[in-house]
């Protein structure tokens, strides 16, 4: 097939992203030429700050060198700016005569700096900033002049002011409101932030209006006069008051503009054949000015010119940091405050600390962070996913504690970390290692940089403080996940909510069916999302949807544990922890016979045994089998142990008969597969030696009957179980825990535990259904009895079923 | 064929029918070279590999098959099955195996 043209003008940051993304589609549909006014390859905007303080150099900002461009067969016209398209023909003409022809164009213009219009605007030495000749200008100007006046407080300019400051000269910042930054800090965190840059040597006149620029002899421009006659010396005025959207060349050409370019949800322009991203872009009547915004309409907009046609834009929800080294800005939403909202601040002067949340109706819609930032990504987070905060208003203030976790004690700040610091334990990964990939290869993402270091990709505990490191590193261009409408894995666009609905509403049965449904980009998925979807039909569909076992984890798929020497590990099941002599025998005798290497108490209160060949496991689970043993699920996303204490049976405290109680939920609970594991415990009184405190589910006896806490977790990040309710008897127990157990399975995302279920859809969520309505917990109850009926023991299963056993058989050379 | 491979006199060898090898699985033969994986996919190709893993040697027989590639049950790294190489970002090679499909059987030589 013959391949396409694509144009592009404006080598900048969205085009670009947009043409990485469209090749990583559809490598071959286009014949790409990219037009850029600059004379540089595409380089990281973002980091002209830094480089203008002397932290970084023009090398160092490079996103996409022209080797890039080279082994993608793309045509750079560097330096060269487009003044016409013509549509009609299809082609784009630029001012030194170059033409292409194009059956797809996409604009990318980006926008042009304000320029006040008073006179001597355009005398030499009077610059606005925005690209890499801007900087260039005043790191010149900065070794030869003294005077610098910064026209605008807002995020450049202030960068614009530090850095101006940082290459020694007498800087000053006129700004015409009565705070700076006043359209992303309300009046208390501007103060403070003027402070600290005041501190910094920084001079500012607020509430001044610039009437003239006035040139000495040289030309150059010597002296900014303002509206009320005051008068001070300037060598060098930088103009950042604003951006324009750049559309002339759009609008010249007829594409209908207003505010910026618009565009539909699919980036696409009034003229079906052009498309356009960036910051000259007006979507749904707002043009962004930050990357993050961009850096999502260039997937979307990827997505339709390689004619996927997934995938819309929807707008976004912006947050801002200052790049100011030793000084930390956050800022999002509507963090104005205002009438029907309700406003929480800490503030502590001496320690240089504000932080204001504002809240409307339990949900977080604004936040200002000024000294302490390091919860800004966690707040933004909320924020986005508009989440109910009720249950965590209280100490929300206090942040998410997100590092400071098991393993990572001490840690809290990212960027005061020194490089050497380990910072993923699973993978020994230091900081170091992140902030170099972050910027050799110019990541932007938590997955990118996953991917590239492995930090944060096992255990996820340091999820967190890798995020933070982000953030540090590329400063407002890291923008969160939305964890709602996060896409499965790479196969799919869909995220986990939109994939459980369709299996449910359209009644699908097997993975090839939700692929083919959902246009899936991968034939076979992989083993990311054929695990969920895996569960998702197993679960929605029961006695329906068939198991497959080439879509599960191995230990699922084995029905034991992989060890790190590839053999496996047994663990048989001892309901609520109880054996007899006759199971004890059992075991030792199976240890024995096949030279179990280790033999280990579990903290789930059974025996493990470990070190088993695989070849191995049938013939030690028919022995354990002939002893009455069945299989104890420590491998899966299943019911792992219901821990008990000896309660009322023996024990002198004990209110209620926890052994007995604990052996029947686990009995009911056989077999159950989950998003996650699943571990209940039931004590016998509140001195609760069982830990119910950290269980998925937990039981706590007391004298009238048993209080039900839910959610809990004693894992990677401990948690409190929340109180559920409290019940009379027995059989409440068992009906209100597989209520919530069910709710669970059929609600929450692969992987998700309890705690993280919780967490996203809200305790009172809960409460309303398990609790306050009676007949829906009484259908969950029935659902999850329904799907646990007819479970066979996998480990009978493996023994009695010779396709079973082929698994665990090894191939012998002929 | 080529010299070296020719001097080691190495012959394909019967391993089993190709339905003892589940859809998307695979099985693992022991040999004088080591433990081989040998992976069908849904397409019902077949490779083998060294059944370790160029990252810590875990066995790739026991991953999750998707596509052309299986994703190693110790630290998922993805490992093609063609030809043995890891996945981009991460670098490493588990030696393949010459493997061919007929008549329903699959053939092995090791090389
Ligand atoms: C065998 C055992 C350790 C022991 O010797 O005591 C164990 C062993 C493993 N645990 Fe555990 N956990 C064991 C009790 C626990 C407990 C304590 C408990 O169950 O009371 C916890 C904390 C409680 C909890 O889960 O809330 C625990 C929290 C974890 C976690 C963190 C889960 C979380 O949500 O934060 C993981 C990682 C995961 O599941 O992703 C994990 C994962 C693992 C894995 C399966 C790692 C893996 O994926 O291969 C370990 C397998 C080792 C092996 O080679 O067989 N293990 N693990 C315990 C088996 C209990 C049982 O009888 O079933
Ligand atoms: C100093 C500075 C600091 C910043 N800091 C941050 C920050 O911390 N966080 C954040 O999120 N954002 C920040 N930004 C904003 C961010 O850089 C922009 O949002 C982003 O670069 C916009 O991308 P774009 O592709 O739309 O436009 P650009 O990156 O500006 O690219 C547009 C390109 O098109 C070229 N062009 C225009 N017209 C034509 C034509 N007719 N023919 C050929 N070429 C043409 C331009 O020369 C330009 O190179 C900062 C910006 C600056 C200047
Ligand atoms: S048993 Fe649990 S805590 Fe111990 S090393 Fe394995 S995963 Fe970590
Ligand atoms: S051993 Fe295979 S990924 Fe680590």
């Amino acid at each position: 097939m013959k391949k396409l043209k694509l144009v592009m003008i404006g080598n900048g940051m969205a085009g670009c992203r947009t043409l990485e993304e469209l090749i990583k589609l559809a490598p071959d549909m286009y014949d790409i030429t990219v037009f850029g006014a600059e004379p540089h390859p595409n380089y990281n905007r973002i980091l002209l700050s830094p480089v203008l303080a002397g932290e970084m150099t023009l090398p160092d900002i490079v996103l996409n060198d022209l080797a890039w461009y080279e082994a993608n067969d793309i045509t750079l016209h560097a330096g060269k700016t487009v003044t016409k398209i013509d549509r009609v023909k299809r082609k784009v003409i630029a001012a030194d005569g170059t033409e292409a022809e194009y059956d797809r164009l996409l604009l990318a213009t980006g926008s042009s700096p304000f320029i006040l219009p008073v006179p001597g605007k355009d005398l030499e030495g009077v610059i606005a900033y925005r690209d890499i000749a801007d900087t260039e200008a005043m790191i010149d100007a900065a070794r030869h002049h003294k005077h610098a006046v910064v026209i605008g407080a807002g995020l450049l300019g202030l960068e614009a002011a530090n850095g101006l400051k940082l290459r020694g000269m007498d800087v000053t910042v006129v700004h015409l409101a009565d705070w700076i930054m006043e359209r992303q800090l309300d009046k208390t965190a501007a103060d403070l932030l003027q402070k600290s840059l005041e501190a910094k040597g920084l001079k500012f006149l607020l509430g001044k209006q610039t009437a003239e620029l006035v040139g000495g002899e040289s030309g150059r421009v010597a002296a900014i006069k303002f509206k009320d006659g005051e008068s001070i010396p300037a060598e060098l005025v930088v103009m950042a008051v604003g951006i324009r959207p750049s559309t002339q060349l759009a609008e010249s050409a007829g594409i209908h503009c207003n505010r910026g370019i618009v565009v539909n949800d699919t980036l696409q322009t009034f003229d079906p054949k052009v498309y356009a991203v960036g910051e000259c872009v007006a979507h749904r009547g707002i043009a962004y000015g930050l990357v993050a915004p961009l850096f999502e309409q260039a997937k979307v907009c990827a997505n339709h010119l390689a004619m996927h046609g997934i995938g819309r834009y929807q707008g976004s929800v912006t947050s801002t940091k200052l790049k100011v080294t030793g000084i930390d800005v956050f800022s999002a939403g509507d963090f104005m405050g205002g009438e029907n909202v309700d406003e929480i601040v800490l503030h502590d002067p001496a320690g240089g600390v504000y932080k204001k949340l504002v809240l409307k109706d339990d949900t977080l819609v604004g936040a200002v962070l000024y000294g302490d930032t390091a919860d800004g990504a966690w707040y933004f987070q909320l924020l986005k996913d508009k989440q109910n905060v009720a249950e965590i208003r209280d100490h929300l203030m206090f942040g998410s504690h997100h590092v400071g976790d098991v393993g990572h004690a001490g840690q809290s700040k990212a960027a005061a970390m020194p490089d050497t610091a380990e910072v993923c334990g699973c993978n020994g990964v230091c900081k170091g290692d992140i902030v170099k990939a972050i910027k050799t290869h110019g990541l932007f993402t938590i997955d990118d940089v996953r991917k590239h270091t492995k930090a944060s990709s096992s255990c996820g505990s340091c999820t967190g403080l890798v995020e933070q490191i982000l953030a540090s590193t590329v400063g407002g261009a890291y923008q969160p996940a939305d964890t709602k409408d996060k896409p499965v894995c790479g196969c799919t666009e869909h995220p986990h909510g939109a994939v459980r609905a369709a299996i449910r509403e359209q009644h699908l049965l097997t993975i090839p069916e939700v692929m083919h449904f959902m246009e899936w980009k991968t034939p076979n998925g992989c083993a990311s999302c054929r695990p969920a979807l895996n569960y998702y039909l197993i679960s929605t569909w029961p006695h329906e949807a068939k198991d497959d076992p080439q879509s599960r984890f191995i230990n699922e798929r084995a029905h034991a544990n992989i060890q790190r020497d590839g053999t496996y590990s047994v663990i048989p099941r001892m309901w609520g922890g109880l054996t007899t002599p006759a199971e004890l025998r059992v075991i030792a005798d199976v240890a024995e016979k096949y030279e179990v290497p280790t033999v280990k108490m579990t903290g789930g209160a059974r025996i493990d045994l470990l070190g088993i060949p695989k070849d191995k496991l049938p013939a030690v689970w028919a022995d354990l089998g002939k002893g009455g043993l069945v299989s104890g699920h420590a491998y899966g996303k299943s019911i792992r142990t219901v821990k008990t204490c000896v309660g009322a049976e023996h024990c002198r405290f004990g209110t209620q008969l926890s052994m007995s109680m604990g052996v029947k939920l686990e009995k009911m609970l056989f077999g159950m597969w989950a998003p996650h594991k699943v571990k209940l415990a039931v004590s016998g009184c509140p001195r609760n030696c069982a830990e119910a405190g950290i269980k998925d589910v937990g039981v706590i006896g007391v004298d009238s009957g048993y209080e039900l806490y839910v959610a809990g977790n004693g894992g990677i990040k401990t948690e409190v179980a929340m109180f559920l309710c409290k019940v009379k008897s027995d059989e409440e127990v068992m009906e209100y825990s597989a209520a919530f157990l069910q709710l669970y399975r059929e609600e929450a995302y692969y992987l998700e535990r309890t705690c993280h279920y919780v967490a996203r859809v809200g305790l009172e969520h809960v409460k309303k259904i398990v609790v306050e309505n009676a007949p829906r917990r009484k259908e969950l109850h029935e659902r999850l009895l329904f799907a646990l009926q007819d479970y066979e023991d996998p480990w009978g299963e493996a023994v009695a079923k010779p396709v079973k056993r082929k698994e665990y058989e090894i191939l012998e050379i002929a | 064929m080529g010299a070296i491979e020719t001097a080691m006199k190495t012959e394909w060898k019967r391993l089993c029918a190709l339905d003892e090898i589940p859809q998307q699985g695979s099985r693992v033969v022991k040999s004088a070279k080591g433990d081989i994986a040998v992976f069908r996919t849904a397409a019902d190709e077949i490779f083998a590999l060294h059944d370790k893993c160029p990252h810590k040697g875990g066995p790739l027989s026991q991953g999750i098959v998707a596509g052309k590639v299986v994703t190693c049950p110790m630290h998922s790294w993805k490992i093609q099955l063609e030809d043995g190489e890891a996945v981009a970002p991460d670098k490493g090679c588990s030696k393949s195996f010459a493997v061919k499909l007929e008549g329903g059987e699959v053939w092995l030589k090791l090389g």
